[in-house]
Formats: C-alpha cells, structure tokens, sequence
C-alpha cells in the first residue's frame, strides 16, 4: 500500500490572460486579509511598549525591541508570579505531548479492532465513539468537572491529559478506522492461520502499515490539545495553566499600560509549536488524509 | 479415516441462505476442486473449514477431531489466498517465518524450514525482497511456501491462480499438481475455473446456489454430469443438450430431436430403453460430435448425420462448427483441417455411448 500520490481533478485551467491576473489577484488579496494578524503580531513583538503607545498599533519597528521575547519568556509577570511564559509552555506541552501519544495510539487499536474485527456491534461501538466528535465542548465542561473531582485530578495536568485523551479518541479512532478499511481483510485472516493474535497482528502487520494515518493524527490531535483554551482556563489555575490560559491572564494582569510588545512576542512563542508542526508536517498530513481515499 | 469430514454445514447471513446443508468426505491425500459460479458459497465453505467463519450449523471435523469450537491457528491447516495476503511491510523470509515465529519454534528449525521450503519453490533469491517488489508470480509462490513451511493435516487454497495471466496460470497449475504428487498432502482447492478443477482434481465438487451438486472424479464429473447445471458448467464448450422423445423400435432404442422435416433420430445404447415412450433432454458432448470419418472407439460402424452448418470456428487445434441438429444448435469439435462452409450441409460422426439423458422435469442424470 504505497502512499496515494493526490490526483484529484483540478478545475481546467484558465488560458486568458486578463482572467488569470483577476484569479491571482483576488487570491493574493484573500492571503494578504488572513496573514494581516499574523504581521501585526510579528511586528509588535519587536517593538517596544512605548513607540506602539505613542505611534500606532499598526507599524514598521521604529527601534528593533528584540528583548521582547526574553522578557515574555522568562521574566514578564503573570498573575504575581514574575517568570515569564516559560513555565506554561512546559505546561503546555506536558499536557500535549503525553495526550497526542495517548489519544493516537488508543484511536489506532480502537480503529482497528472495529474495523479489522468486526466484533458483534462494531458499528454501534464505532457509532458512539464518533458521536463524540460532534459534540460542543461547553456541553462537556460539567459532565467532566464531576469526573475531575471524583477522580481526584481537578487543577491537574494530569486531568488535562486525561480529558484531552479521551476526547482526542473520537478523531484518532474515526481516521484511523477508515484508514485501516483499506488494509485488506485476507491479511489478517492469513495472520490468524499463522496463530497470530489480536496485538501481534496490529504490531507486526498494522502499524507498519500505518505511519500515514498515525502522522495525521498526531498533527491534528498536538495542533487541537495545544490550541485548546476553554478546558485549560476552566479546570486549572495558577501555576498549573496552560500556555493559552496564562496568555489571557498575561493580558488581563496589566493594569498600567499595555504591554503590547511583550506580550506580542509571548503570542508569537505560544503559537510557535503548532507553527513548526504545520510548516514540517503540512504536506503529511495532505498526503495522509488522502492516501486511504485514492489507495 | 476422512482427513476432512463437513457434515450439513449451512451458512446464513441475514435471510440469505448461502449455504443450504453441504456434506463432504474427503480422503486423506486426496486434492479435492471445490468448483462453482461465483456467489455458489464455495469460498464462504473454504472459510468455515478455516474456523474463518462460523457455521449456522452442521459440523467441521479435521483429521477426524470436530473443530467447531476450534481457533484457526490450532486446526492444523494452512491456507493461501487469492490474493495472496502477503504480509507488506515484511521481506520474503519474514513472511515465511511468521507462523512459526507466532508458534515459538525454536530458531534453528525456524532456519531449517525456510531453506526446505526456499529450495523446493526455487525462490531462495527473493528471500530478502518486499512483497512490493516482487511479480505476480513470485509472489504466488511465496503465499505457497507460507503454507508449505508448515506441515499440516490440510491445505487450503482460495482462487489462489485467478490474479495471474494465463500463461502463468498454467505454469503455475502444473507445478501445484506436481507439488501434491511429492509432498502428498490433502489439499482442498477452490476455484472457479472447471479448467482447473479438470486438471488438478482427484475429486472435483461442483456447487451452485449453496448445495453441492456432484461430488465425484473429473472423468465422471465430465462424462456422466449428475444434472443439468454439472452438464452445462464443467466442459468448454459445455455439452449440446437437446429435447428429444425417446421411442422404442424394431431396430432399437432411439432417440427424435425436432419436429416435421427437421427431425432427426438417433439410435441410443440399450441402457436407455427403460425411458422409451419419455421426453427427455438429451446430452451430448462437443467432443462427441466429429467429422464424418472419425471412428469413435473399436466399433467401426458408428452413427453418421447430415446437417446444416451455420459457422466454423478454426482454433488451430481443432475446429468448433456451430451446426443445427433437429432444427436445435448444437457445437461440434472436429479436426482443425475440416473447415465446412457456411449455410453448406456436411455430414458427421456422433459417439452416442457418451449420450447423457436427463429429466426436463428435475434436470437430474437419468441414463
């Protein structure tokens, strides 16, 4: 099962020139209207608090404020604790990186076992679970408050983890089920002959099959957990929030005049991982999300 | 002992019967072609003998053990697949292993079946290559020596030739055949292909709509086909059948095909007089049906016709005439260096002691 190489039909291409130069034009515009926020970010996040209050907040560097990022990330005060957006982002990614791992690896066998095993009430099994992506969050927030407190893990990243994992499965299990519905039947009949089980068969014979799938899931599931506020703000405080809950103390702490460079260069930093993982994975995950549609 | 013994299996899913009660016996050593139109059932009873699927009911017993209850790994069988399954993220020899590496045989038995099994299928150059890098046929033969590495009660093998083209087909058909010849093994094969199941079978079933319709060697399965869908299914071309009236006469039993000024009669063997005065159809062979000078066994006088010949076909080894007997159309397979005309009449030599006579009622071999 080679990865699928994208072949879909494309609209015919334009031939008349004028046409051509309206399309990129409008198109160009499009790409202008969504990276304006992202430039204005990147832009704040060298100047400095002084030259965007007496100028505008829209502008070139006067002065190139480089020490913006130090101080966001290591000595800039969040709700009296003067230490900079560093220990959040390790927050951050101590709630990601275990429930990115968790969430795929978990969707993985539960993909496959409802697809590749055909239990009695797969369908039902792999109905609820993807109910699950349908969801609005707000509507889990009680429901999830309860099990917290129960469990013990309230103000925890620990029960970050938990909910993010658990939720995470919805996505995991739906792509890496349809995905695995392309891995032909006879291969795992062909392995229960040769007395192989239920873990041996994934281990051996699936999951080689499936870096493809198991990359879209890690891109999504790291973008979604890392990006994700209302869980952050709702279930923990201080010192155990999340880098997108403490961006919005960072913000509401200052009471003086707004540090809208530092606090630039803090916004720039919090998105910088998924940054990173969009620019070195995109074309994965492109690739991923197609390689069981096109096979 | 029956090395493999299926008692009344039926298979449902849903209200849909694709199994309706199959028994079968067969011997230890025997290479039994389990043949059939596809959507007959056959796969879905390879399965069941695999414990790949679950019977409604009836029973499965292998080496003379009931294995109902009994996991696919632990039923002493091996299987290749039509589409071969090679596993593909693993080399050749990976492949070949796996089971036994499932099994915890020890390493240097594990060294000891590769290099038997290698030999015998001549694929010791592949052993280090991926399934993707192989051709059709190489990896024929590796999903063979996945099977072979092992030593079973029983083979089992699912269309395993119908993904290669026809040369390799054949080439591969006889090496199978000769492969039972030398390890002796029982091996039940499914296919769809009657050719196949001519050329390889000691034993040949022949199913249609979930029921097996005749269990038998290939010679009696072509020559005395137990009704009408055998007679029309295995054969290619299948058999002329023909409605006639059989009539007792002066000189003998015979048999009329068409009315009027078309009709023609035909002298049938005496075993057919029990049916005179019946209207029956009547079977008979292309291969039954010459030109004029062919002498069909030892008696020299046989039966000759004249008829009208609407095509010839030349196929190189023989020649197919599409010719009108009793007004009915029937296929003749004579030598390829007679090529009647079209729209001409030419006369022929029919075998009648291969005649086959069935109920137009219930389709079934009468005589």
């Amino acid at each position: 099962m080679a990865l699928g190489s994208y072949t879909g039909k494309g609209a015919r291409p334009v031939r008349n020139a004028p046409t051509r130069v309206l399309l990129h034009a409008i198109a160009i515009l499009l790409a202008a209207a969504y990276l304006v926020p992202l430039a204005v970010v990147l832009l704040n996040s060298v100047r400095s608090a002084e030259e965007i209050a007496q100028t505008s907040m829209i502008g070139w560097p006067l002065a190139w404020a480089w020490g913006n990022y130090a101080t966001a990330w290591s000595d800039f005060c969040i709700a009296q604790t003067c230490t900079g957006i560093q220990p959040y982002m390790l927050n951050s990614a101590l709630v990601t990186v275990p429930a990115t791992i968790l969430s795929t690896l978990l969707g993985a066998v539960a993909g496959y076992a409802i697809s590749l095993w055909r239990f009695p009430g797969h369908a039902w099994i792999f109905g609820l679970v993807t109910l699950g992506v349908f969801l609005p969050e707000q509507m889990r927030l009680i429901p999830w408050t309860i099990v917290l407190r129960d469990v013990g893990l309230s103000n925890t990243l620990t029960g970050l983890v938990a909910i993010h994992t658990i939720q995470g499965l919805s996505f995991t299990t739906l792509f890496c089920r349809n995905y695995y519905l392309s891995i032909p039947q006879d291969l795992i009949k062909a392995a229960k002959i040769d007395g192989a089980g239920f873990f041996r068969i994934f281990a051996r014979i699936v999951l080689p099959l499936s870096p493809p799938i198991l990359i879209v899931s890690t891109i999504w599931q790291f973008t979604g957990i890392w990006n994700e506020f209302l869980y952050g703000v709702t279930f923990t405080t201080g010192t155990q929030q999340p880098i997108t809950a403490a961006l919005i103390a960072l913000t509401a702490a200052v009471a003086d005049a707004p540090q809208y460079g530092v606090q630039s260069a803090a916004v720039v930093l919090a998105a910088l991982p998924t940054l990173l993982v969009y620019l070195f994975g995109g074309r994965y995950f492109v690739r991923g999300l197609t390689a069981g549609a096109v096979k | 002992m029956a090395a493999l013994a299926i008692r009344d299996v039926r298979k449902r899913f849903g209200t849909t019967e694709v199994l309706k009660g199959v028994g079968l016996e067969i011997e230890n050593g025997e290479f039994t072609v389990i043949v059939g139109p596809s959507g007959c059932g056959k796969s879905t009873l390879l399965n069941i003998i695999a414990g790949l699927e679950k019977p409604t009911s009836g029973t499965v017993e292998i080496g003379g053990r009931i294995v109902d209850d009994v996991a696919p790994k632990d039923r002493d069988i091996a299987m290749v697949f039509q589409s071969y399954a090679l596993y593909p993220s693993m080399t050749v020899r990976q492949n070949i292993v796996f089971g036994m590496e499932c099994r915890n045989v020890p390493k240097p038995q594990r060294a000891e079946a590769l290099a038997r099994v290698a030999r015998l299928l001549q694929i010791e150059p592949l052993l280090d290559r991926k399934p993707a890098q192989l051709s059709g046929g190489q990896r024929q033969r590796v999903a063979m020596g996945r099977a072979l590495v092992r030593d079973p009660l029983l083979f089992l093998f699912d269309e395993p030739l119908s993904n290669l083209d026809a040369k390799l087909r054949v080439e591969m058909r006889m090496e199978i055949k000769q492969l039972h010849h030398r390890i002796g093994s029982t091996m039940v094969y499914v296919t769809h292909d009657q050719i196949e199941a001519m050329t390889m079978a000691t034993r040949i079933a022949v199913m249609h709509q979930g029921e097996v319709q005749q269990f038998a060697d290939p010679d009696t399965v072509y020559n005395r086909p137990a009704n009408l869908f055998v007679a029309g299914f295995m054969g290619a071309p299948p058999m002329n059948i023909f409605s006639a009236r059989v009539e007792a006469t002066p000189n003998g039993v015979q048999a009329t095909i068409g009315q009027g000024e078309n009709a023609v009669a035909l002298a049938l063997p005496d075993t057919c007089k029990p049916h005179a005065g019946r209207a029956v159809m009547l079977g008979l062979r292309p291969d039954c049906i010459a030109e004029e000078h062919r002498r069909f066994g030892a008696d020299a006088a046989g039966l000759t016709i004249e008829a009208p010949v609407e095509m010839s076909e030349p196929t190189g080894a023989e020649t197919i005439v599409v010719l009108r007997i009793g007004g009915e159309r029937a296929l003749a397979r004579v030598s390829p260096d007679t090529r009647p005309a079209a729209g001409s009449r030419a006369r022929f030599s029919l075998d009648m002691r291969r005649v086959c006579l069935f109920d137009p009622g219930t389709g079934m071999l009468i005589a």
